[in-house]
């Protein structure tokens, strides 16, 4: 690990002018992820703006819904009752990440930056092009590890099927970011041009010719908050993850579904896959095709279907082609069947 | 005491230091200007160091030095030939050509070999000094994919490595019901939650002061003596609490010796704290394996004939070998036996043995094959099993010391319900979850080695009991007090013992399942012999036992009584007093006879498990776990029971979700930590209901007792892979189990 300055802020202003003001400075909120990629020199940061006393942490009703601020913690969000209560999605999804640790540590802000767990990615000596030069230290400026694109043709069995690049295959491993896109939830930003709103599904992005890129954020910018609308989908909504271990491990595939239900037929749904794209997935063509249709195994196997559309396999990942639409349909039966 | 009743559980005697804190582990050592020092690590599998750049680490804050092969300092003793078992000089692979010594030359033999050893006066300094070592390779194409290299298998030396055969080699030809299947398992990383590391410290020229992470404290004190020229006994080494070894500190690592060769040259201890990704390479790891069986049977489900082979890795420059076709020669009656075993040498770190090492390995393959057999046959697996039942050793024509199998089966059968289980698999559904049933048998070597003991009684009643045995953690200080405490009478918290440093008594490594049987042995003989010293004065005229016969005598609660009538006794304190004897202290060597050549003996377990599999989504979930174990006398029932608990951890592990990953393009590992190599979670094991059979072995030691920590393990796998099986109707034979194997087998 690389010296490096170190400052708290209190106010998101001070924030945003520290990280606009030098290049290779970051946001430092749980630390969950940053200082790990730090350790391994993926990330080589000149300065770490703290921004854990900022105060946005709170979780509080609004007109239309709920608003969670970027610095409150994954687990007291899994736990809040408004949460609970309203987006149980949200909850389910949060508390089938990391471990325990990991989520008291962790926030809403840093688990949507999250960078990619690619294996490759991680170790300076392979090939990836998601790695960026090295911003501080004595190497500065120089890029860290060979480019090229280690999973392709490696080990990719956790790696993408969808929206893939000949650049880069990885996925984006957060859970909670599959409950958020399909609960339509919205980020709030502030940056040194002054605030603006994200709609999720567009927060992040798909690696293209640009897989340095995770997402839409601009230089400067600071998540300040989540707004997440009300839905009709409490009732019926299940997070499935399919995992190599009952805890703590990452997505092979994993199914976000709320489902407003009328008797027997599907009035609305909403449904996004993690696992399987350098995005949170959402699948709107299935959803579209389910609205207004029974509950039936068979209309969950044809909107799996159309789920897959696209889908490519890059040899060891090739079994998530019949893992995600089983993934799909088993989520949608657990969700509708739930009282 | 008498091996004829029962041991009461008692408390861990460690278990308040370890919870409290008060538990110091060799890295919370430190002394007065002592060093830190990061191990740099190759970044290439094959090939050679074609420039090493150690000017900016030098240069860097509190740096105290920067050593690589170019400046390492000599080791005088690895000129010396080598022993054999990896604690002492280099040995070479034995086809000759290249011996690996640390630091020695560019060449380079592995993934993660260190290539600098960075030693700064903090660990901070250190670590960041040892980013700024770079070196440049000429890279050569590492052969590190066993599947691959199968061809290039060799026999390795050795007599339980040779081929064996018992009857007719392919005897299981002739059988009217045959089965061939291939069986796999992965690199398994023993990843205990300690790093491996040493603290050096030369307390003059030729004195030497360690605190290591070693299964042997005697051991490493050998090797250091050799390895340095130095006399033993200026050697100590202290390891008195570990976190997990699982075999890993078997044998005394060449970076350790390389500390202890940078610390005498720089006049400072020296520090060394491994991170986790260098647990991977430079610790040694379970080599995967490929394992064929061909069995044969007859319809009454009588076996004919049995071939086994299984070839793992080793390293290019060192053989490694362990037991893997062992158990299939003498587990069950077969006229009919062959096995072949052999090793691939590869650019890859040397391997080490693993809990229940190669015979976990083996097991995986027989207990699973037994299954499919069991299928095939359509008996009951448990039936097949006791139709080829044998009360005597099939290897050795020679009767078992003891085995109480049958009555394992039946135990286990009960605990787990086996009558729900089905012969026909996938007949048995909660919801969309298929539930099956799977069982197997495991067995491991017993013996007893030799040890030395010393006990010593003092007169207000208190004892303390030294070997200079390694806990690893499995309890054997526990059960050296409960076996002093069974002779001597003394209470339990009354009871000092201690272990784990060179000062004491002499003792083996921590390992094989060998301990309460040689080192419980040499406290029970240490003690009695406490106790007829106690019993030869008490015996003397003038006391009120006079004229009484040592054995008649008992000893409990501080008191000396004649068995025979209670009312006769004399309290052990004032016997001492009146011999004016502040403490009677003794110091005995003990080791077994020649039981061990009349008899074979073997602990035995059986394993049984329910699992749950998701067919969608091909999730399979260990939903109860029963393990047997018959391993004679159970002398410390708690920590025994939290024994066989890790086995089932660990068989878990084994059966769903352990695997280190190679990417064979580079010869490296890609999941070289903990979030992605899987151990299984508490989330992952299920209550597990251990049982005891608890009858003492006649032959093997005093107190009827054999080791446990192996079989725990062994077996387990299979049992998993069986149930799976008899869940799904499908087989998968290759380790681990993960969801998308059994997803794909069910689309
Ligand atoms: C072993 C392990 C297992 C894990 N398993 C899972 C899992 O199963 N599922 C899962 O979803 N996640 C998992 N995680 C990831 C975990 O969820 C993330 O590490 C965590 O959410 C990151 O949050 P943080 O607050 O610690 O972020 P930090 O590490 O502090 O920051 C991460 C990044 O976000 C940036 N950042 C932080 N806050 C803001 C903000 N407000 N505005 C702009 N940028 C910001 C930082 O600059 C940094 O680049 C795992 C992590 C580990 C280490
Ligand atoms: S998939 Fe992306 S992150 Fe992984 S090696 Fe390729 S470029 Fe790097």
């Amino acid at each position: 690990m690389n010296p490096f300055q170190f400052t708290r802020v209190t106010t998101p202003k001070a924030a945003i002018s520290a990280v606009t003001k030098e290049s290779g400075t970051y946001f430092l909120a749980g630390g969950t992820n940053l200082i790990d990629l730090m350790k391994r020199e993926v990330i080589v940061p000149e300065r770490l703006v703290d921004i854990n006393k900022l105060p946005l942490a709170t979780i509080e009703k609004t007109s239309t819904g709920l608003r969670i601020g970027a610095m409150a913690k994954n687990s007291t969000v899994a736990e809040h009752e408004l949460v609970k209560k309203n987006f149980p999605l949200l909850s389910q999804a949060l508390n089938a990440g990391a471990s325990a640790q990991l989520r008291n540590m962790a926030t809403v802000g840093g688990n949507m930056m999250q960078r990619t767990r690619c294996s490759y990615f991680y170790d300076n000596s392979m090939p990836c092009n998601k790695r960026s030069p090295v911003q501080a230290g004595p190497d500065k400026g120089q890029p860290n590890g060979p480019n090229g694109c280690g999973a392709i043709g490696g080990y990719n069995r956790m790696h993408a099927i969808f929206g893939t690049s000949e650049k880069c295959i990885a996925v984006h491993p957060s859970d909670m970011c599959i409950a958020l896109v399909a609960l339509d939830a919205t980020v709030n930003v502030s940056g040194p041009k002054g605030d603006r709103k994200i709609p999720f599904a567009d927060f992040h992005r798909l690696p293209g010719d640009a897989p340095q890129k995770d997402n839409t954020l601009q230089p400067g910018e600071l998540i300040m908050s989540i707004d997440l609308p009300m839905n009709d989908f409490a009732k019926n909504s299940h997070y499935l993850k399919v995992r190599d271990r009952a805890s703590y491990a990452f997505a092979l595939v994993s199914v976000g579904v709320g489902v407003d239900m009328k008797g027997k037929t599907i009035q609305n749904v909403r449904l996004a896959m993690g696992g399987v794209a350098h995005k949170p997935w959402r699948l709107t063509e299935a959803e579209q095709f389910l609205t207004g249709k029974p509950a039936t195994e068979d209309n969950f196997k044809q909107a799996a279907m159309l789920a897959m559309k696209g889908a490519k396999g890059y040899g060891e990942n090739d079994f998530k082609l019949t893992l995600a639409p089983n993934s799909i349909v088993e989520a949608l039966k657990i969700a509708t069947t739930t009282a | 005491m008498t091996k004829d009743t029962k041991n009461p559980p008692i408390d861990r005697v460690d278990g308040r230091m370890k919870v409290t804190g008060g538990a110091k582990y060799f890295a919370e050592f430190t002394m007065p200007s002592m060093t830190y020092c990061v191990i740099v690590s190759s970044d290439i599998a094959k090939g050679s160091i074609a420039s090493i750049d150690t000017k900016k680490a030098e240069n860097a804050p509190g740096v105290v030095g920067v050593f690589t092969h170019q400046n390492m300092p000599a080791i005088p003793g690895w000129d010396a030939p080598a022993q054999g078992n990896g604690n002492g000089p280099p040995p070479g692979p034995p086809s000759g050509g290249e011996k690996y010594r640390i630091l020695h030359t560019k060449e380079i033999l592995f993934d993660g070999q260190p290539i600098a050893m960075v030693v700064a006066d903090t660990f901070e300094r250190a670590t960041y000094a040892a980013s700024l070592v770079k070196a440049t390779y000429t890279k050569q194409t590492a052969r590190t994919d066993l599947t691959k290299h199968l061809a290039d298998g060799v026999t390795p030396k050795g007599e339980r490595a040779a081929d064996y055969v018992r009857g007719t080699a392919d005897g299981y030809k002739t059988a009217p019901v045959t089965l061939e299947a291939n069986y796999t398992i992965p690199i398994e990383v023993h990843n205990p939650m300690e790093m491996h590391g040493i603290l050096a410290h030369w307390e003059g020229d030729d004195k030497l002061m360690i605190y290591a992470k070693t299964q042997g404290v005697k051991a490493t004190q050998r090797a250091m003596a050799q390895a340095f020229k130095i006399n033993p006994d200026n050697i100590r080494v202290h390891t008195e609490f570990m976190g997990g070894g699982f075999g890993m500190a078997l044998r005394t690592w060449p970076q350790e010796t390389a500390v202890v060769a940078i610390s005498r040259k720089i006049g400072r201890p020296v520090k060394l704290v491994m991170t986790r990704s260098q647990m991977f390479t430079l610790v040694g790891h379970r080599p995967r394996t490929v394992q064929t069986i061909n069995m044969g049977a007859d319809t009454n489900g009588k076996l004919v004939g049995i071939a086994h082979a299984a070839t793992g890795e080793t390293a290019s420059y060192e053989d490694f070998t362990e037991g893997t076709v062992n158990m299939t020669k003498f587990m069950y009656d077969c006229p009919n036996v062959s096995t072949r075993y052999k090793i691939v040498p590869l650019d890859r770190g040397v391997p080490i043995w693993m809990r229940g090492p190669g015979e976990a390995t083996g097991a995986f393959a027989l207990e699973s094959a037994m299954d499919e057999m069991a299928h095939k046959l359509n008996l009951d697996p448990i039936e097949f099993r006791l139709r080829n039942y044998t009360e005597t050793d099939p290897e050795h024509n020679r009767p078992y010391s003891d085995k109480n199998l049958k009555e394992a089966y039946q135990r286990g059968a009960d605990a787990i319900g086996w009558n729900k289980r089905s012969n026909q698999p996938s007949s048995n559904r909660d919801g969309e979850w298929l539930i099956g049933y799977g069982m197997s048998s495991g067995t491991f070597n017993a013996s007893r080695g030799q040890a030395t003991a010393r006990a010593i009684l003092n007169a207000d009643g208190s004892l303390t009991v030294q070997c200079g045995v390694t806990d690893i953690g499995p309890g054997s200080g526990t059960a050296m007090a409960m076996i002093a405490h069974n002779v001597l009478g003394v209470p339990v918290d009354k009871i000092k013992v201690e272990y784990g440093d060179t000062s004491l008594p002499n003792a083996p490594m921590q390992g094989g399942s060998t301990i309460t049987s040689t080192v419980g042995s040499a406290v029970y003989d240490v003690c009695t012999t406490v106790k007829n010293t106690l019993a030869d004065m008490a015996t003397k005229s003038g006391s009120p036992l006079a004229n009484s016969k040592a054995n008649d005598l008992t000893l409990a609660d501080g008191m000396l009584y004649l068995e025979a009538d209670r009312s006769k006794k004399v309290a052990v304190a004032d016997l001492m007093r009146s011999n004016n004897l502040p403490a009677i202290d003794k110091t005995q060597q003990s080791k077994g006879g020649s039981e061990g050549e009349k008899y074979s003996m073997y602990s035995f377990s059986v394993h049984f498990v329910q699992v749950r599999v998701h067919p969608v989504t091909g999730v399979v979930r260990v939903s109860k776990a029963v393990s047997v174990a018959d391993s004679g006398r159970i002398v410390s029932p708690n920590t025994a029971a939290s024994q066989m608990i890790g086995g089932v951890a660990g068989g878990i592990g084994m059966a769903l979700t352990e695997e280190a990953v190679i990417d064979h393009r580079f010869g490296r590992y890609i999941n070289n930590n903990l979030a992605d190599y899987h151990v299984a979670t508490s989330a992952d094991v299920p209550h597990t209901e251990t049982i005891v059979i608890d009858k003492p072995d006649p032959y093997i030691n005093p107190m009827g007792a054999k080791g446990m920590g192996e079989i725990a393990l062994i077996g387990f796998a299979a049992a998993v892979s069986n149930a799976v099986f008899n869940a799904t109707g499908q087989r998968i034979r290759d380790l681990p189990i993960t969801p998308d194997k059994v997803m794909q087998k069910l689309v």
